[in-house]
């Protein structure tokens, strides 16, 4: 167990934003609730899972809906209390902690707000190691822990309780309740033991988070190219480095889709990449070829300042570094594969770790 | 005729201009009293053209007063905030995340209250004008008459932001109330922060622009004035009293206008050179393209339109480094002089391939410390000079530079231009590029991508001349529920807001202009709801 006090805060924000793979929210507003939060009640314990009973109940925590509208109406705070409490309460036990569900953007940083509202420790895993835009498509899903019970509150005091056949389902029935809440609600979901987690969470992504924005920090500190830092910690693939020479976006069904070109300079001068994004990163071509692929991770980042450019901010002329890492071991199992692999997106090609792809 | 004032951190440049012809320019040091840098300024641009000063239909004023009280925490007014929007938004109260110091200064009273909307104009909760009524006093007991307030998704319906106000005003009668939806856009905090940074620049405001009258009353020049804001359109006197805010950034914004009035283009790249920075922006349809991401002014996040400018650390006054491989970083202060012999003829056998132009500069010593001007620091200017592409100073005190090491350091900035200009462009496209700026001198050559370069006259006075035709504008920002309208309906009636906007700002009907439609469609939801931004344009009436 260790604390996370205000600095660390900042450190997970920035990191988080890296692992968003281009979506998830902007951490700003999750930054703000949870420093504040601590100011207030004081620092929030971080627990590895290990270092709980197996039989301890843990439930998640996040936000769901339109990160435009996140920026104007800001939670009230309660939302997400009343949401965790009535969980509790519908599965009949006191649950021991919360965790991230996602952790990308503002929903790695959440869970850290309540946890500090309400004096319980947080659990350095989550349900997908990165950002991806549904319910259902996390790790837990694979290994059989329902998202039900399901509950949302907004800052009225409405409470939604979905009790549903899948994890799809539950996807199905909030999206369209929230919009009806004034496009944000407050969740929590995924309750599950310790036991469980340990077999099917990914371990370590708060700590992991916070190192990925240390690391940054440090290396602005030093003067030195944050890019090379970032990519060493998270053990990941220069991919390409140049310039976005071309954006294509259209918005579909809810989802920012589209594409960007770039072509190379330096070392990759002569190359040409493709980046397809829906929502967040899915697939890296370079000259053709596929280079990496969804649920690896794929940040691109400023390549001065190793600031993570969202698929909103994609813009020609930027001057970006590509960076794809391997996604949590849980994500290459058959069955979670399936939720978030290339063919789910429509592309016809298997999924192939970025780490074999850049063996050869 | 109008004369068009810029008051810059260093200098203040006026320039007097008949129609399109500028008449007269100058240059004078800023001073600590605004005014009388002001008219000085004046003084020198009347009497440089010898015109009477009846003939003189309007000042315009560019300053960067009021963003440095904010940044020098100077002259600032205890403001009270009051928010709407409960039971929404409680763990993020008004100026949350502001600087503690400017906290402190501007007093950190806020309070919050029921009401607020949906992004799809849904009441959050209902209005309490009891609720209004008892903060007010509150504040009243508190001695406080400077208010600001704010509504969740008040750019959709601003109703109660109004009533609130109405209600502060009788328990408060003299109040000075800036409401969030006159002056900023969707985003809470930094609009909310917007609103009260302009009320408590407002007493500074009035003492500032009664000021700027007086310095106009004194050179007996009796017509309207106007004050620049940050989007590149003038407000009137009055109106600069009520809104110091959008003065914010009204300085990049007013080059850019004034590169893209002499250059007569409305598409292009402005490079605009100073002493220590160039700062490179884009102009669509005339006007500045506008930033995406939230600005901090003092610390404090705000999200007013600026420009969407580029800086690159490369000026006049940059310091040359012909090898800084070779030498370990040196720390500030210490520069390459003359007496290091390797900048001479015959030391440039190993190659100047790796010279290093800026970031550090002389800034405005350059007049003191370059060598053409008896100092001796080796400049961008200098270089300029020895390659006879400019003559300014002294060249003999250059004579002696490296063939070799002038051609390097002149590619070299081409080169960081290119790049730059790249940088900012939106399509692999040719684009016209203008220089301006008193640095000007250091664009020697030709810049990839660019499908000309200009160089317009009356280039240093670029920002001047920007104020000088500023013309007055409105805009409408909203979220759209496609559902009940459609798409066509929507942009009409967020074009018709705007245009509205303009006309209340002063602007002559007739001439309004739409100059700039945004449609940002809002991810991770179903519905069809989309976000809508309009500007509006026109020449002020009388103008």
């Amino acid at each position: 167990m260790r604390l996370l006090d205000e600095e660390n805060i900042d450190d997970i924000a920035v990191g988080a934003a890296i692992l968003g793979s281009g979506g998830g929210s902007n951490p700003y507003i999750g930054k703000l609730m949870a420093r504040e939060a601590i100011r207030r009640y004081g620092p929030v314990e971080l627990y590895a899972l290990g270092e709980l009973a197996d039989d301890d109940l843990i439930v998640p925590s996040a936000g769901m809906g339109a990160p435009v509208v996140a920026v104007e109406k800001l939670p009230a705070g309660d939302d997400i209390v009343r949401a965790f409490q009535a969980l509790g309460k519908y599965t009949g036990r006191a649950p021991r902690a919360t965790m991230s569900v996602e952790s990308g953007g503002m929903n790695s940083i959440r869970p850290i707000y309540l946890a500090a509202r309400l004096g319980i420790p947080v659990v350095d895993c989550d349900g997908m190691g990165r950002a991806f835009p549904e319910i259902q498509m996390t790790v837990l899903t694979a290994y059989g822990i329902s998202a039900s019970p399901f509950a949302m509150s907004d800052e009225r005091g409405n409470m939604l309780l979905i009790d549903a056949v899948s994890n799809r389902w539950v996807e199905t029935f909030a999206r369209s309740c929230v919009t009806r809440m004034g496009a944000i609600g407050a969740i929590a979901l995924y309750s599950a033991t310790v036991k469980q987690l340990k077999a099917a969470a990914i371990h370590g992504t708060t700590t992991l988070a916070e190192k990925i924005g240390r690391t940054v920090r440090e290396a602005r500190l030093k003067e030195k190219n944050p890019v090379d830092a970032i990519r060493l910690a998270v053990d990941g693939f220069l991919v390409f480095r140049g310039k976005i020479s071309d954006v294509d976006r259209r918005v579909s069904e809810g989802f920012a889709k589209g594409g960007a070109r770039m072509t190379g300079s330096g070392a990759f001068a002569g190359q040409a990449l493709q980046l397809d994004f829906q929502n967040e990163h899915l697939v890296l071509c370079v000259d053709g070829d596929y280079v990496a692929t969804t649920p690896d991770l794929i940040a691109v980042l400023d390549s001065e300042t190793g600031a993570p450019i969202t698929t909103e901010a994609l813009r020609y002329g930027m001057r970006v570094a590509v960076i794809a890492f391997p996604c949590a071991p849980q994500w290459r199992e058959p069955a979670a594969l399936a939720l978030v692999c290339p063919r789910y997106f429509g592309y016809d090609i298997d999924y192939v770790p970025v780490e074999e792809r850049f063996a050869s | 005729m109008r004369i068009g004032i810029d008051v810059g951190g260093t200098n203040t440049d006026a320039v007097l201009m008949d129609g399109t012809t500028v008449v007269s320019s100058t240059k004078t040091p800023t001073t600590a009293n605004v005014s009388e840098g002001i008219a000085t300024a004046l003084r020198d641009v009347i009497a440089d053209s010898g015109i009477n000063a009846a003939t003189i239909d309007g000042v315009m004023i560019g300053t960067t007063h009021f963003t440095n009280a904010v940044v020098e925490r100077k002259h600032l007014t205890p403001t009270a905030c009051i928010r709407l929007g409960l039971p929404a938004t409680v763990c993020l109260p008004p100026m949350v995340d502001w600087p503690l110091d400017l906290r402190d200064l501007v007093g950190g009273n806020a309070h919050l209250a029921h009401g607020g909307h949906e992004f799809d104009g849904r009441e959050i909760s209902a209005f309490e004008p009891d609720e209004i009524r008892e903060i007010a006093e509150k504040i009243k007991a508190a001695g406080l008459k400077a208010i600001a307030i704010s509504s969740v998704f008040s750019p959709v319906n601003a109703t109660f932001e109004e009533q609130s106000a109405e209600i502060v005003r009788s328990v408060i009668p003299d109040a000075n109330i800036t409401l969030s939806s006159e002056i900023g856009r969707i985003g809470l905090l930094e609009r909310e922060n917007a609103a009260i940074m302009n009320s408590c620049l407002r007493q500074l405001a009035a003492r500032t622009v009664d000021g700027f009258k007086a310095a106009l009353d004194e050179l007996r020049i009796t017509s309207p004035f106007y004050i620049s804001q940050n989007d590149g359109t003038l407000m009137n006197a009055d109106f600069a009293k009520e809104y110091p805010v959008l003065t914010f950034a009204s300085g990049p914004t007013n080059s850019m206008r004034g590169a893209a009035f002499l250059s007569g283009l409305k598409d292009a790249i402005v490079v605009d050179v100073g002493g220590t920075t160039t700062d490179i922006g884009v102009l669509q349809h005339g006007f500045p393209r506008v930033a995406a991401l939230a600005v901090e002014i003092g610390g404090v996040r705000t999200n007013f339109r600026m420009p969407d400018t580029y800086s690159i650390g490369l000026g006049g006054g940059s310091l040359i480094d012909p090898h800084p491989k070779s030498l370990p970083h040196r720390e500030g202060g210490t520069s390459l002089t003359l007496d290091s012999p390797s900048l001479l003829v015959g030391e440039g056998a190993g190659g100047w391939g790796e010279v290093k132009v800026g970031p550090r500069s002389v800034g405005y010593e350059l007049t003191e410390k370059a060598l053409v001007f008896g100092g001796d620091v080796l400049t961008a200017t200098d270089v300029i000079v020895a390659s006879a592409s400019a003559d300014i100073g002294d060249r003999d005190a250059v004579s002696d530079l490296d063939a070799g090491l002038v051609t390097a350091v002149e590619a070299r900035i081409m080169e960081m231009i290119a790049i730059a200009v790249d940088r900012m462009k939106t399509s692999a496209t040719p684009v016209p590029v203008i220089v301006v700026g008193g640095g000007s001198i250091l664009v020697t050559g030709e810049i990839e991508g660019a499908s000309e370069i200009i160089k317009p006259d009356h280039f240093p006075v670029a920002n001047a001349i920007g104020a000088a035709i500023a013309q007055v504008g409105g805009e409408c920002d909203r979220i759209f529920s496609l559902a009940e309208l459609s798409r066509d309906e929507a942009l009409d009636q967020a074009k018709q807001e705007a245009s509205d906007r303009a006309v209340n700002a002063g602007a002559a009907a007739a001439s309004v202009d739409i100059v700039d439609v945004e449609e940002v469609p809002l991810a991770y939801l179903p519905g069809n709801a989309t976000r809508i931004m309009v500007k509006a344009v026109g020449d002020l009436v009388g103008a």
